[in-house]
């Protein structure tokens, strides 16, 4: 077992989580459908791993109208378009650390997709090692994926529940000038998209970076309990909400917390600051 | 969109947008593609120097901007743009702008309607809230010109 492997044994849920090496060895595994979910829309065209394909967060998980994901028929089409089955094993990679794919895999949480899991390390892992990359799209056979209604009890939160949640467990993943108000403030320049700074009451700033290496891996799972358990005095089996600026940082924490440390009840508040930061009448911490 | 819609525009950014409504959607995307690629290496007074260049924090990732104006009569504009190759969507918004802007005077590149940006049938391949980064750009060209031009009619008044 290579050390990589042993951090990822130790984690709660190890099954989320592949190295390099395993996706390498199942490139041609034809129960694995490997895709590419990156804040870049075109990174993908540029080059990608072989055989992966592109799952675009806000063109192919949004809804072109409303602010929502799209619905079950949608989602269904989305995965039967990339060969996808109920039981398929997806592994999501991304650049950025990973943020788009943890969301990707997050909303295809929301719709009960048994096993998905992210590359460690991410894009950059991958090139980094110096391994193959093409710009060839696969041919897919499409598949028949079931209608499945996403299910948001669980996994995600919205500004009502948040509202009452105030004075749990609440983690603010931004950087710290986000957390403070400080970056609203640029005069002549386009806003930031809220019309408020500063954070929701009583939510501890543990910057979703802290959870990563410098090169985008995981940290192993004791220095992830040093910070979310020691020093924020976060219990498994809290109720806790995390939230960010519009979810996507959020789900990283939210992947680290649920299936990294094996807490029972994390919600994403997916609204986060883009919505409490423009909504009238909800308190505001600074 | 109809051709007056474009009337209001420079005409090399007319004629690229124009490029641009020409293809289908994906078609979009590759041809934004190109561009970034395209995007010429910064010259030597830049390259290794983001110090004196402008951070547009409106994009998603990190893109520097250099705005210089000549001092000749038509106070040519020349734009300068540095991005990282994993940014391919920033540098090809930054292609934009400088296929349609660089080399145009200044009072032109001023006139630019602040929504050009979605002049370009983007805003449904790449979604609309990936198209802030342009507008931050070509916000903060526009205001640069207006400060360099400034600053060479002052001069050239004492």
């Amino acid at each position: 077992m290579t050390e990589h492997d042993t951090k990822i044994v130790a984690y709660a849920h190890p099954e989320r989580l592949v190295t390099t090496d395993w996706l390498a060895a199942h490139l041609d595994d034809p129960d694995v459908v490997v895709l590419e979910s990156d804040e870049d829309v075109l990174l993908y065209d540029t080059g990608h791993i072989p055989g992966a394909l592109k799952l675009d967060w806000h063109l192919d998980l949004n809804d072109p109208l409303s602010r929502d994901y799209v619905g079950g028929e949608r989602f269904a089409e989305v995965m039967g378009e990339r060969g996808i089955g109920r039981d398929t094993t997806v592994v999501i990679y991304g650049d950025k650390s990973n943020w788009w794919a943890a969301y990707a895999l997050w909303v295809m949480s929301l719709f009960g997709h048994e096993d998905v899991r992210l590359l460690d390390g991410g894009r950059a892992k991958w090139v980094a090692e110096g391994r193959e990359m093409t710009t060839d799209v696969p041919e897919v056979t499409p598949t028949a994926y079931p209608v499945v209604e996403r299910d948001d009890s669980r996994l995600r939160a919205f500004k009502d529940q948040v509202r009452e949640h105030i004075g749990r467990p609440m983690v603010d993943v931004r950087s710290p000038g986000e957390f403070s108000g400080e970056l609203l403030h640029m005069p002549d320049y386009p806003q930031e998209g809220a019309m408020r700074g500063g954070h929701i009451p009583g939510a501890r700033s543990v910057p979703w970076a802290r959870a990563a290496n410098e090169d985008g891996t995981f940290r192993p799972r004791e220095e992830l309990e040093a910070i979310y358990l020691e020093e924020q005095g976060l219990a498994p089996s809290d109720d806790v909400v995390a939230y960010c600026r519009i979810g996507e940082r959020s789900s990283h924490t939210w992947f680290v917390l649920t299936h990294l440390l094996g807490f029972e009840k994390v919600r994403n508040y997916d609204g986060s600051w883009t919505e409490w930061g423009n909504s009238v009448g909800v308190p505001v911490e600074r | 969109m109809a051709v007056d819609e474009r009337a209001d525009l420079p005409k090399g950014m007319a004629e690229l947008a124009e490029d641009f409504h020409a293809v289908s959607e994906k078609e979009r995307l590759q041809l934004l593609l190109e561009l970034s690629q395209e995007l010429p290496a910064l010259p030597e007074r830049y390259a290794g120097h983001q110090e004196v260049m402008e951070r547009v924090d409106e994009c998603q990732s990190p893109l520097f901007l250099a705005v210089e104006v000549v001092d000749d009569a038509p106070r040519t504009v020349q734009l300068f743009f540095d991005a990282p190759a994993e940014s391919p969507t920033t540098r090809g918004f930054a292609g934009i702008l400088r296929e349609s802007l660089d080399g145009l005077p200044a009072e032109e590149v001023l006139a630019v309607p602040d929504d050009a940006p979605y002049r370009f049938g983007l805003a449904d391949a790449v979604s609309p809230l990936r198209m802030r980064g342009m507008v931050g750009m070509l916000s903060r060209i526009k205001r640069q010109v207006r400060l360099r031009r400034e600053a060479i009619d002052a001069e050239g008044r004492a």
